[in-house]
């Protein structure tokens, strides 16, 4: 099969990207070609929709398997309903069982276990009494500063006590070379790890690369269960599309992540499927249904995961992120009918959050793919779009984007997801002294807090900086020890296997609250601000004299702000030493847990109330942006990428009256919306076309919507699956909408 | 040059072909009654800006509106019609396509400037008979005819605009009427049918003023759909 591909460095060296620029086959028309679902299709979803109304009535989950600690070939092969499935693999035995994956953290297991009311194993609690587990060993190294600054949630949403996720492993790497092939390389790679003294980097190294054959042999012996020799390289479509599920699956078998994202698939899997066509193996339609089956199965991965998880990532995530489009290196663009098939799944199927639909956008895309994707927006909301033409000069033409916006080379780069700091609270600690405006515990550095009656910008900016300086090292510090420990105790075993060895690694933290800060900056330079204080002086309000400029409206005065503030924390970052040499770096991006940092920040200097939800990712507060989307946009699209590198994340809804006045003009007008927002250097957007009372009607009668998606920061969700906080904010948050 | 601005909306969609940054401006010599901006009528009101100072602005946005333009509606863009055609002049030297929403209701000597400088015009048409338009508006339909025609005359693209209001104007033979009118004329491209809707009365009751049309209900789909089959009828372009 491998000869009957262009050749080139791929076939003496694993280099999937060669392979793909070698053979794909770029794709101008239109979506006229594309199939819907067969009947056998329509049969399977039909069983899935069933099964999945069965795990809502439960509450949400299905059934646990308490017993078995998951590990990639600990399960029984499971299957749907194995005479129509084209695709087979279950993370379980049965579909949507949910696994417990106790490595990250056996204290998550045993809460989530009491939550749904399942006994805890006495035979699993038994293998940890001698075994630890990642959150152990980060808790036993934590400082006193670090957990307070955990607690009173500064530093928010670390992953310290489940899998850190936001790894890809390049899956594409099985069917193209076959497990066999793989191993060897390993083993090459291991036999040359020898060096005249064994210090930590080597020692860690060889015993890594050693885990990783273990994990690639177990992977054979799974896809061997279901009856699949995946040793030697996929020889069709179908085989390219199982293969490549076999090794996702082996991910999410072992690896409960926060984010479990699937890279780019599409254009590579073209490569077979064009072939397929040419030589009349399949059909368009058996391609189509091989993609749909495929989709299915990445629609029902689950983990166990706590309530207090979902309250900060609400809706059962588990950004299975495929990347879309883009262009080559070489100028040509990388969409394929692949590219249109996967996207086709959202009809096939109808609209749902996974797998996280990324279109990697350039103006340049040929228009009949912008205007496809456009009209799926409108009709799903099912879509994300990021900023080819920004991430291909720092990632090239073979990235993915784990989770939500975080840009990596596929194979080639993975990072220490770091969650977020959030710099409004941050804001508060400079004015009282690094007191806590809630608990009044003192957590930051102890400065004398601000005593004039009102507040001076010169001054709360000297108090903010050295506010910063603290935290920067602070939080470098505590990632530090999370991923130490996560590499100990909860290593990526099948995930890291799918990388070169020699591999980039970043650092990568977050902010939250950017304009809950920037707009109190501004009220305090452009409007008076008095703080109002308790009787122990704490600051715990304030009253705003005056207007002032507020983030959202493309006025420079305020947006020059927010560019300052994260060159600044950025910059702070960059000065500490990080785990692993890993380079940081920043994203701006809450997901949902806006709601939750809102509910941990007393009132702000903006006018925000304690409790009060922030703006998700780098979102203006709602209501202060009145100048129309396009403002807010642009203010959104100055944040620089370079500082940010990590993503940020912007979230538009908008009615779709307010689109345009017919379905064609609507189309037109998003993709001119976005073509305007990337060429400006925006980076991320999520689009919603959506009507308020449709929102509204979901709240009351879930049952009229079960698969009604809707994009948050950064990823979809099922609106239903959504706590009714998280509704709210969705409803209250800025609709753009105009008569 | 300066002129009053009520507000901006970066993201107009409705007002022209497609993205247009729309410039609502200050001051209306029309009352009507299913008015939904009534805080735009007040004339010398508003924030005072230049020329300068707007094109400054709607050039941050050029990457957007490359295929869409720039409208200017309010109140009554041509109330301020030196003013506005200032702003169309400038617009095109820098190749930005200009739209005016308007009422016709200025007269044709004092708007001639602006609505020879201007790409396209949204006109209104209140009602085809001039009565009933001076009790739903406050003034008669003469000055928006004789727009229209110096419109034909001068070759510029017209969209027509129509408001349905139950019991006012979705009388079926005044619709006749207008669209037999209409029919003749070779520069009108479009025609939008506009339901009416209650979303302004609030700012009615801010502004301490009588809403009359209190209890008026939109009207309904069919009616629309009515309305506009007999438009059609007239090989007019319905949308």
């Amino acid at each position: 099969m491998r000869e009957n591909f262009k050749s080139g460095k791929w076939n003496t060296q694993i280099d999937v990207r060669d392979f793909i620029q070698k053979n794909y086959t770029p794709y101008d028309g239109d979506d006229s070609f594309l199939e819907g679902p067969t009947k056998r299709t329509e049969e399977l979803w039909a069983k899935v929709k069933e099964l999945m109304k069965e795990e809502r009535a439960k509450g949400g989950i299905m059934d646990i398997d308490t017993h078995t600690i998951s590990t990639i070939d600990a399960h029984q092969p499971g299957y749907i309903q194995k005479e129509l499935e084209t695709i087979v693999g279950l993370q379980t035995d049965e579909p949507l069982k949910r696994a417990i994956m106790p490595f990250g953290g056996i204290r998550m297991v045993r809460s989530s276990l009491k939550a749904y009311n399942r006994p805890m194993d006495p035979e699993v609690e038994k293998v940890f009494k001698y075994r630890k587990t990642h959150n152990d060993g980060v808790f036993d190294a934590y400082t006193e500063e670090m957990k307070k600054a955990r607690h009173t949630g500064i530093i928010t949403g670390l992953p310290d006590a489940y899998g850190r996720g936001r790894i890809i492993g390049d899956y594409r790497r099985v069917p193209l070379y076959g497990v066999d092939y793989l191993i060897e390389k390993k083993k090459e790679a291991l036999n040359n790890y020898v060096f005249d003294i064994m210090i930590t980097p080597v020692i860690r190294q060889r015993e890594e690369i050693s885990e990783q054959i273990k994990a690639l042999n177990e992977l054979k012996n799974m896809a061997l269960s279901y009856g699949f020799d995946i040793s030697r390289p996929a020889a069709d479509t179908k085989e390219a599309v199982q293969w490549l599920y076999f090794a996702y699956l082996a991910a999410v078998k072992e690896q409960n992540g926060a984010a479990m994202s699937l890279g780019r698939v599409s254009t590579f899997l073209d490569v077979y499927a064009e072939k397929d066509l040419a030589e009349g193996k399949y059909t368009e339609a058996e391609i189509q249904e091989f993609i749909d089956h495929f989709v299915m199965k990445l629609r029902m991965v689950r983990f166990l995961r706590t309530p207090s998880y979902d309250e900060l990532f609400s809706g059962d995530p588990t950004w299975i992120t495929e990347s879309l489009g883009g262009i080559g290196l070489d100028g040509r663009h990388m969409v394929t009918k692949m590219t249109y098939r996967f996207l086709h799944t959202l009809v096939n199927l109808g609209p749902a959050p996974e797998p996280n639909m990324t279109v990697l956008w350039s103006p340049k895309l040929p228009e009949n793919f912008k205007k496809f994707c456009a009209r799926l927006s409108v009709e799903t909301s099912s879509i994300q779009y990021e900023n080819d033409d920004l991430m291909r000069e720092k990632f090239g033409d073979d990235y993915g984007i784990a989770c939500c916006v975080s840009a990596m080379r596929i194979g080639k780069q993975m990072q220490f997801f770091g969650a977020r700091a959030n710099l409004a609270k941050a804001l508060l600690y400079a004015i009282n002294g690094g007191k806590d405006e809630i608990y009044g515990e003192q957590v930051g550095p102890a400065l004398a807090p601000i005593t004039s009656e009102y507040l001076n910008y010169d001054e709360v900016m000297e108090r903010f900086d050295a506010t910063l300086d603290w935290l920067s090292k602070l939080y470098i510090n505590t990632l530090n020890i999370i991923h130490y420990m996560h590499d100990k105790y909860c290593y990526e075993r099948i995930e890291m296997a799918l990388h070169d060895e020699e591999i980039l690694r970043t650092s990568a933290c977050g902010i939250a609250g950017l304009s809950v800060v920037v707009d109190s900056l501004s009220a305090i330079k452009y409007a008076k601000v008095k703080p109002i204080r308790n009787e122990n002086g704490l600051v715990v309000d304030y009253t705003i004299e005056g207007e002032f400029p507020m983030f959202g409206n493309n006025d420079p005065r305020v947006d020059d702000m927010a560019v300052e503030l994260v060159k600044k924390f950025m910059t702070k970052l960059s000065k500490h030493k990080t785990y692993r040499d890993s380079k940081p770096t920043l994203s701006i991006l809450t997901i949902t847990s806006n709601v939750v940092y809102g509910k941990k920040t007393g009132n702000t200097p903006d006018g925000r109330k304690y409790g009060e939800p922030f703006a998700p990712g780098a979102n203006p507060m709602h209501k202060r942006d009145t100048k129309g989307c396009i403002a807010s946009m642009a203010s959104v699209a100055k944040l620089p990428y370079d500082y940010s590198e990590d993503g940020i994340s912007y979230t538009f809804s908008i009615v779709p009256g307010a689109l345009g006045k017919v379905q064609e003009e609507r189309v037109e007008n998003l993709v001119n919306l976005m073509d305007g927002y990337f060429s400006d250097c925006g980076h991320h957007i999520n689009v919603n076309v959506l009507n308020k009372d449709v929102l509204m009607d979901a709240m009351d009668h879930p049952e009229k919507y079960p698969q009604l998606t809707i994009r948050v920061s950064g990823y979809a969700v099922n609106f239903i699956k959504l706590t009714r906080e998280q509704q709210l904010d969705v409803i209250n948050r800025t609709f753009h909408e105009r008569f | 040059m300066e002129g009053y601005v009520h507000s901006i909306e970066t993201c107009g969609t409705l007002d022209g072909p497609g993205i247009r940054y729309v410039i609502f401006l200050q001051g209306c010599p029309l009352r009507c009654k299913f008015c939904h901006n009534p805080d735009s009528w007040q004339i010398n009101a508003g924030r005072k800006v230049s020329v300068d100072e707007l094109m400054e602005d709607i050039l941050r946005y050029r990457n957007y509106i490359k295929t869409g333009g720039v409208t200017l509606s309010g109140g009554e863009p041509l109330l301020q019609a030196k003013f506005a055609a200032e702003l169309f002049r400038e617009c095109k030297r820098h190749g930005i396509h200009t739209a005016v929403d308007t009422s016709g209701a200025i007269a044709l000597s004092i708007c001639k400037e602006a609505v020879d400088a201007v790409d396209l015009v949204l006109l209104d048409i209140k009602s085809i008979d001039t009565i009933k338009c001076a009790d739903l508006t406050g003034k008669g339909n003469e000055d928006a005819l004789t727009l229209l025609n110096y419109l034909e005359q001068t070759g510029k693209d017209v969209w027509i605009r129509h408001v349905v209001v139950p019991g006012i104007t979705e009388n079926e033979e005044d619709i006749e009427r207008m669209a037999q009118y209409l029919s003749r004329f070779t520069v009108i491209k479009r025609v939008e049918i506009l339901p009416f809707h209650k979303m302004g009365e609030y700012k009615w009751k801010q502004l301490n003023l009588n809403y009359e049309l209190g209890d008026t209900q939109p009207p309904e789909k069919e009616s629309i759909e009515n309305i506009k089959n007999i438009l059609r009828k007239y090989r007019l372009n319905v949308v």
